[in-house]
Parts: structure tokens; C-alpha cells; sequence
């Protein structure tokens, strides 16, 4: 169960990234400068840009060519989780069939996972009626209900406050699971939290995991600089 | 993440073909530039002259309209922004009327004029021209202007409350680049209707001193019978349209403006003296627009009981023509607008630009030249009539749906492959949604453009009229209150047309 990057090389115009480890099954932050490439990461094994070369390994089996739906993978962007235009079931929904033809059993699994997330009744509303939070816990619904084996978080919760932050990290730790998640973050709290290890990615190039208490109490210079 | 083929790449290429390949037989056909004489280059000198003009004051008389409009909450003002799109999808010929009974010898100004002591301003000649040209333009930039200004999120509005921005530093944070990345774009669709400005030459201008192009062009099909020379003005109005496209690819730039959640949040509206001159504003816009179309109702709709059989036919004819012309306009355009947003194939754009190199008269005298030995005038009238209006209607179309495709893909592509939403469910549940607005109104205008026209259909001399053409014919034989009724009809078909797609854009699912 296990996510590897082999001989990985992204170029976009002047930057670069490389990335050659394994990450074990588990909870990892990423960590890094603005800039040095963390979203980047997250494209490259959402599949939203391609290595120059190199390929992303889940399980043994080459993911680097598969289309981004057909991966085993849930992210949870910064921004845009959800469609305005679609109520809430048809949000969580589309994680199940995006053509939206739910079948009975379907569409009590979608009432189910709302009742988890703490949203039981909204399914009819429309994602602008929501609060902040609110609508992340909708795009969590939906991550529970695709249960995906990877999930990616690019700091989906940066706008929310300190209390619901937390929350939604412990709600988060409750979906994810066993699966695999890698999270982007600029809090070294949440890192603390909610991360026994963390990839570094320090001068263009990103650092297999190492526990992130001990990362944190003593960190390199450029994390220090950047930690502050 | 490789790029197919798309069907907006066969749209695009079988829109290439058919328009290059016309323009290739004008090309072949034509003589000469040593075949114009003095009074062709005069008219290529006026229809530069006139355009520029037209589209400036058009331009410039739409800001203040548009942020009236789109700050301000009144009764009737879903009325107004809809009746806005009338006078350019208003038959010409039928808004021709209007302007006469308004502007004309008779008309109310000149009666105004008079009785102040102060000298009549003419209608015919260029006054009449450039007047029909704003009368029918600036409606259509207030339109556009209005979808950048509610474009903009309802997000950065609230964001500059917060920060306590000053009036002036909305315009130059917000309303400026929204501006600066639509008016270029706004100013050449304008230049550009101008440019290839045919019935309205043909009322209200002529002569020396304002015969257009696209007229002399007509002049030299029917009446000269000399296709050579008529090919030849289709060439100089084909390098006219190219380089006015030419020289604004270098204005214009787009602006990145993010989504908004789709709150019913308001722009915020400044009260006191912006007020007052936000109200003035939209009193004489809506009735520089209403006036004119009043009249002709006034006049005509009394009679419509009244109209003979084939003018019927006429309407139920063009109405059929019209909503093929839209169906085959919007699907296009939709189909071009979202691989033209993927930013990966220059010349698809390009492609579903050219309609606007190709005025109406050259493409149907290319047309002409093609299918000539083939099929009668006859026989062609129709389907080339229904073919051009599609075509034409594209780059209005594409203007509309370009940014709201490019913003959709910037917004919700990465959750749409995520969620691996593709074909059939994509479009209906994530394309067809967040595009509805814009489709709907280039539909519209589609539907109501082809409705109304009466440019290429003239060259053919039909037994089958549309219902413009009709028109037409009972105007040059003077029977002049089946006329007015038939204005009325055709009005109302246009709008009632336009109405029905724009509103179903526009309609909450």
C-alpha cells in the first residue's frame, strides 16, 4: 500500500521539481516555502500535469499516463470543492456516478454520508447557502463516499477559523480512514496534529517522510527561515 | 492530458473549408483593384469613416449605461436589460421605419427643431448612417459591457467594501481592467457590424457621400450584372475586415477574474449626485430606444389583421429558417468556445473568427460563383440565406461564450477530471449549467439576427420571400400600411424569438 515516486522530473519554465521516494501508507504533511512546489505535487499524482519523466507508482502498478477520474485518488482543492449550480446531494452525489443516476441504495448512501459529515436535511440546498464550513464538510461527504485510497489535501481548510479548523481536521482524520493522505499545509500545528511525518520540499526537490515532531523541533535552515 | 480531437476541431475546420473555399472563388473571380473606379474607393473612404464613428460614440455612450444598469436595482429593469437587445436584433429595415418616424422630415425632432427656430437635421446621408448604426449598436455594447460588469464576483465587490475603497478605487481596481478587457473586444464587433453595413446603406444612405462597400457591392451584382467588379469589392472588403481584426489583436486583454459562489450579493450603488445621474442616464437611453419602435407599433399593429396571405407565409417561412440558422450557430459555437478555452489550438479560434473577414454579400456572392452551374438562384436562396445568418452569428456568439468557457475550465476543470465527469454527463450537468446565461443570449441573437436579416437573400430574387424581403417588396411598392403592419409582425417575431432563448438562459433551474 504504498505511493512511489520514481525518478520524477516536473519543469515548468524555470522551475523544476524532482522527487525519487516511497511514501509508506499513513497521514503526511508536505511542507514547504511558498513556491517550492507543493501543489505541484499534488497535481502531478492528481494527474493534472505531467512528469517530463519518471513515473508515480500506487501498489506497484505505473498511475503516471492514468486520467485523473480513473485514479485512486480524492483531493480536496483550495478553492472550488464543489459546483454552485448542483444541490448538495448532487454534489456528494457525483462522487458516486457523475451522470447522477442514482439508484435507491445510492442515493441513501449520499443521505448517509451528509448524516456522518453532520449536514443530515441540507441535501437540498445549494452550496452558496452554506457556511465555510459547512461546504467542507460537503466535500468531505463526498471523499468519504467515493473512498478513494489516496487523498490529497491542498490546504482546503486554510480559510476557516482556528476552532472549525480543528474540527474539520478531526472529522478528516474520522473519513480518511486508512487511506493514504498527503497534506499540504503552512500550519506547523496542524502538521503536529494530524501527521506523524512529513515530506519536506526544500530546493526544488521533495524529501521522503520523516516524523514530523523532530522535523519541527529542529528543522533545517530553509524550513527554519520559512517557519519563522 | 493528451489533446484529442475534439468536435470543435471538425466544427472549426468545416467552418475553414466553406468560408476560405468562398472567399477563394471571389478571390478568382475578381479583376483587378484597376477595375474600381473613383466612386468605389469613395466608398471604401466612407465605410471607414462611418464604422470608426459609429462604433466610438457606441462605445462611449454604453460605460455610463452599463454601470447604471448593473449597480441599480429598479422596477422594470429585467425589462429593460432584455428590451436592450431589441433595436440590434430589431429587423433593420423595420427599425429604419422607427428612426424616419422619429428623426425623419416628419418626425418629432425636426417638428422640435422647427418650432425652436433651429435648422432640420437630415436623415438621409451620413447623419442617418452613423444615427442608425448607435440607435442600433449601443444597445448591444451596453449588453456586453453589462456581462463584464457582472462578471466581475460579487466577491471583489464585498472585498473592496471591506478595505474601504473609494468609488475611484473600485473603477481602478475593478471596473478598469474589466474595461480595458472587454471595450476592445466590444468597440471591433461594432467597427465590424458597421464595416459590413449593407440594408442601412441601402434606406437611408447611397449617393456619392454614403454608399458603403457592402452596398456597392450589391449595386454591382444586380444592377451592373458585372461579377468581376463585384468580386473585386468583396476582396477590398475582405482586406478592410482583416486588417480592423488585425489591429485589434494587439488591444485586446483578457483579464483573470476568478468565480464567485453565485451569491445574490448587489454592486454596490453610491447614492446622492451618481445617483441622480444614473437615473438620467437610463431615462434617455430607454428612450432613445423606445421611441422609435413605439411609433412603428402604433402605426402597424392596428393593421395586422389586415395582411394578405403571403405575408403569413413569409413570417412562418423565416421563423422556421431562423431557428435552424440559431440551432446551427449556438451548437457551433459552443462546440468551438470550449476547445478554444483549453488554449491549446490557436486557429480553431481563428477558424470561428472568420465569419467576420466574410461580410454577408461576399460570401453570397461567392456562393453564387460556386453553385451556379449547379443549382438555380432560386433553389440556393434559401439554404445560403439560413448557412450565412449561422456563420454571422458566430463571432457575437463566441464573444459571449469564449470568457465563460475560459472561466469555467479555470474554475471547476480539475473537479470535473477529479470526479472523472466527461461526455454526456459533463455537458448536462456541469457545461450546459454554468454556460446557460451566455448561450441562451447568443441563441438569441442568432435566432433574432437571422429572423430579421435581409442582406444576402437580395442577391437571389426569390419567389419564396422571407419575411424582411417581403417586406421589402411592399416598401418599394408603396403599400405602405401592409408595410407598417408587416414591421410590426416581423418585430415581433424577432424579439419573441430572442426573448424565448435569452429568457431560458436566464431562468433559474
Amino acid at each position: 500500500m504504498s505511493l512511489e515516486f520514481r525518478d520524477i522530473l516536473i519543469r515548468q519554465g524555470d522551475f523544476a521539481l524532482r522527487a525519487d521516494l516511497t511514501v509508506p501508507p499513513g497521514r503526511h504533511a508536505v511542507i514547504g516555502a511558498s513556491g517550492s512546489g507543493k501543489s505541484t505535487l499534488l497535481s502531478l499524482i492528481g494527474g493534472y500535469l505531467a512528469p517530463e519523466r519518471g513515473q508515480v507508482v500506487w501498489q506497484g502498478r505505473d498511475i503516471t499516463a492514468m486520467a485523473p477520474g480513473k485514479r485512486p485518488v480524492s483531493t480536496l482543492f483550495q478553492s472550488h470543492n464543489l459546483f454552485p449550480h448542483l444541490t448538495v446531494a448532487q454534489n456528494v452525489g457525483m462522487g458516486l456516478r457523475p451522470d447522477l443516476r442514482l439508484d435507491r441504495a445510492q442515493s441513501m448512501a449520499v443521505e448517509a454520508v451528509l448524516d456522518r459529515v453532520g449536514l443530515a436535511g441540507t441535501g437540498a440546498r445549494r452550496p452558496g447557502d452554506l457556511s465555510g464550513g459547512q461546504q467542507s464538510r460537503v466535500a468531505l461527504a463526498r471523499v468519504l463516499l467515493r473512498a478513494r485510497p489516496l487523498l490529497l489535501l491542498d490546504e482546503p481548510f486554510a480559510a476557516l477559523g482556528p476552532a472549525l479548523k480543528a474540527d474539520m481536521l478531526a472529522l478528516l482524520a474520522e473519513v480518511a480512514g486508512d487511506a493514504t493522505v498527503l497534506m499540504v499545509t503552512h500550519d506547523p500545528a496542524d502538521a503536529r496534529t494530524f501527521a506523524p511525518t512529513t515530506l519536506l520540499i526544500e530546493d526544488g526537490l521533495v524529501h521522503p517522510p520523516r516524523p514530523t515532531g523532530p522535523l519541527l523541533d529542529n528543522p533545517p535552515p530553509g524550513l527554519r527561515a520559512y517557519l519563522g | 492530458m493528451a489533446a484529442r480531437l475534439q468536435l470543435g476541431h471538425l466544427v472549426a475546420a468545416a467552418l475553414a473549408a466553406a468560408i476560405l473555399g468562398t472567399l477563394a472563388a471571389v478571390a478568382w473571380f475578381a479583376g483587378g483593384l484597376g477595375a474600381l473606379s473613383e466612386w468605389d474607393w469613395r466608398a471604401v473612404r466612407f465605410t471607414l469613416w462611418q464604422a470608426a464613428l459609429s462604433a466610438s460614440l457606441s462605445a462611449a455612450l454604453a460605460i455610463p449605461v452599463a454601470r447604471a444598469l448593473a449597480r441599480r436595482r429598479f422596477r422594470g429593469r429585467g425589462l429593460l436589460v432584455t428590451l436592450l437587445g431589441a433595436p440590434f436584433i430589431l429587423p433593420v429595415i423595420v427599425a429604419i421605419m422607427g428612426l424616419i418616424a422619429v428623426f425623419g422630415r416628419n418626425g418629432v425632432v425636426n417638428e422640435a427643431m422647427r418650432a425652436m427656430g433651429l435648422p432640420e437635421i437630415g436623415i438621409y446621408g451620413w447623419q442617418g448612417v452613423i444615427l442608425a448604426h448607435v440607435f442600433f449598436n449601443l444597445p448591444l455594447s451596453v449588453r456586453l459591457i453589462l456581462q463584464g460588469w457582472q462578471a466581475i464576483p460579487a466577491e471583489r465587490f464585498r472585498l473592496a467594501a471591506s478595505l474601504d475603497f473609494a468609488p475611484r478605487d473600485v473603477a481602478r481596481h475593478l471596473e478598469r481592467p474589466m474595461l480595458r478587457a472587454t471595450l476592445p473586444g466590444v468597440w471591433l464587433s461594432v467597427f465590424l457590424v458597421c464595416l459590413t453595413s449593407f440594408t442601412v446603406a441601402l434606406a437611408l444612405g447611397g449617393g456619392p457621400r454614403a454608399t458603403t462597400v457592402e452596398l456597392a457591392i450589391y449595386q454591382a451584382f444586380r444592377f451592373d450584372f458585372d461579377l468581376g467588379r463585384a468580386a473585386t469589392l468583396g476582396l477590398v472588403q475582405i482586406a478592410l475586415c482583416v486588417a480592423a481584426l488585425l489591429a485589434a489583436r494587439a488591444i485586446a486583454l483578457p483579464a483573470g477574474f476568478g468565480a464567485g459562489m453565485d451569491s445574490a450579493m448587489p454592486i454596490p450603488a453610491p447614492r446622492g449626485w451618481p445617483l441622480v445621474v444614473d437615473a438620467l442616464v437610463i431615462t434617455f437611453a430607454a428612450g432613445f430606444l423606445l421611441w422609435p419602435m413605439v411609433s412603428v407599433i402604433t402605426t402597424g399593429l392596428p393593421r395586422i389583421p389586415a395582411l394578405p396571405p403571403e405575408v403569413w407565409d413569409a413570417a412562418w417561412r423565416s421563423v422556421i429558417m431562423a431557428v435552424i440558422s440559431a440551432l446551427l450557430s449556438v451548437g457551433a459555437c459552443l462546440a468551438l468556445a470550449l476547445t478554444i478555452a483549453q488554449g491549446r489550438a490557436r486557429w480553431v479560434e481563428v477558424a470561428g473568427m472568420l465569419p467576420l473577414i466574410a461580410s454577408p454579400l461576399v460570401l453570397g456572392t461567392g456562393l453564387f460563383i460556386l453553385l451556379r452551374g449547379a443549382v438555380s438562384p432560386q433553389q440556393m436562396a434559401l439554404p445560403v440565406t439560413v448557412a450565412v445568418n449561422a456563420a454571422m452569428a458566430l463571432p457575437f456568439g463566441l464573444r459571449a461564450l469564449i470568457p465563460a468557457a475560459q472561466a469555467l475550465r479555470a474554475d471547476y476543470e480539475r473537479l470535473a477530471m477529479s470526479l472523472d465527469l466527461r461526455g454526456w454527463a459533463r455537458l448536462r450537468h456541469l457545461t450546459l449549467p454554468r454556460l446557460r446565461r451566455p448561450l441562451g443570449f447568443a441563441a438569441g441573437l442568432a435566432a433574432a439576427l437571422s429572423m430579421g436579416d435581409l442582406g444576402v437573400i437580395t442577391l437571389f430574387a426569390s419567389d419564396q420571400p422571407t419575411l424582411p424581403l417581403k417586406l421589402y417588396q411592399l416598401m418599394n411598392s408603396y403599400r405602405m400600411a401592409d408595410a407598417a403592419a408587416a414591421s410590426v409582425l416581423l418585430m415581433a417575431l424577432s424579439f419573441g424569438l430572442f426573448w424565448l432563448f435569452d429568457r431560458g438562459g436566464r431562468l433559474e433551474p
